[in-house]
């Protein structure tokens, strides 16, 4: 949920990364957090279990510059993507202005990419959201692994509405910006089009 | 034109924090800190936390929504306060107005008794603010009439400069 502090002047927007489970949400936001400037970014917050699967949510504040005396901030969270913690899922889409959707292009993840897609749009409905009320960018990671879809195939089962898509290698960082850029200049023009 | 979900205006903010001053001199406590439920920081007074008030913001609202849904498991509609004892920081959390919380930080030079009791009175006058301004932005949600389309613009220059490998 769009927060506007006028006296604070602060403009903070949420963005909320999901996906089915290892298909590289958290290295997103590690990506992110190793490449931006030190000044814009606040704590990665990560709430994992001790083999490194996210329990809760991580959590990235990110800071651009003061435009037109309002500072403006875009707060990145992770769901966890075991379909275990859906209850975490839910709390975490509260208030979400954006939503990037991480699929795994594996072959063997292809059902966990549909049962996760359909699972946010279920998580949405408790807020009476619809993945169009938001923008919403798909990434299709693990471009480099051997065995995986066809991105048509992919687009067909998981995008064929069209949303805005990247390819990604998120362990090096391909795709990890373009997605970001494009969901968060889509919060923008949401925000000054309502 | 720039439209949020929710706005708080000058005004607004300065009766949030006169209450919250209040309530810091009453119950001799380090930090005061209002928070939305989605995580958003709305206002801090007292000593400046030399943590990251951002990651505590989100933290915050995530325990209090966690915890309601525990309360909701055991067949209560939520907690509406929580409380973590540290062996010398403290805190307190109060729903206000639905969907804010309020956090008290104290240490040893108070005691939970007298948190509680400030606190409650703190967050009725927060509710007649709050209320009043969701009330307020249901009518009005003012655009930001000083934002231009140029707004959004320079903003996506930002991103591009930000955001790069």
């Amino acid at each position: 949920m769009s927060l506007i502090n006028y006296s604070s002047r602060e403009i903070n927007c949420k963005i909320v990364y999901y996906g089915p489970g290892l298909c590289g949400k958290t290295t997103n936001l590690q990506y992110v957090y190793n490449k931006v400037d030190p000044s814009t970014k606040g704590k990665l917050i990560t709430l994992a279990t001790e083999m490194d699967r996210t329990l809760f949510f991580d959590f990235l504040p990110l800071e651009l510059g003061t435009v037109k005396g309002f500072k403006t901030r875009f707060h990145l969270y992770t769901v966890p993507g075991q379909v275990y913690y859906d209850a975490s899922r839910k709390l975490i889409l509260r208030g979400v202005d954006g939503i990037v959707f991480i699929a795994d292009s594996q072959r063997a993840r292809y059902d966990a990419n549909i049962e996760s897609l359909y699972n946010l749009h279920e998580n949405l409905e408790e807020y009476n959201l619809k993945v169009d009320d938001v923008p919403f960018v798909i990434q299709y990671n693990k471009r480099d692994m051997t065995d995986i879809i066809d991105l048509e195939e992919l687009q067909q089962e998981l995008n064929p509405e069209g949303h805005p898509d990247f390819e990604a290698v998120a362990t090096r960082g391909d795709g990890v910006f373009d997605t970001l850029k494009c969901v968060a200049k889509g919060v923008l023009k949401k925000l000054s089009q309502n | 034109m720039v439209k949020a979900d929710w706005t708080i205006y000058e005004e607004d903010y300065w009766a949030i924090n006169s209450v919250l001053k209040e309530l810091i001199e009453n119950s001799n406590s380090q930090s005061v800190i209002l928070i939305d439920k989605t995580g958003q920081l709305i206002a801090s007074v007292g000593l400046e936390p030399e943590f990251d008030l951002m990651s505590f913001a989100s933290l915050c609202a995530a325990d209090f929504e966690a915890n309601a849904q525990l309360a909701m498991l055991i067949g209560e509609r939520d907690f509406s306060t929580l409380y973590h004892q540290g062996s010398d920081e403290s805190m307190y959390l109060s729903r206000v107005a639905q969907a804010i919380i309020l956090v008290v930080l104290f240490n040893k030079r108070t005691t939970l008794g007298l948190v509680r009791l400030r606190v409650k009175k703190a967050v009725e006058g927060l509710n007649t603010i709050l209320n009043g301004l969701f009330e307020k932005l249901e009518y009005e949600n003012e655009d930001l009439k000083e934002f231009d389309e140029t707004f959004a613009e320079e903003l996506n220059r930002e991103i591009d400069s930000l955001f790069q490998d």
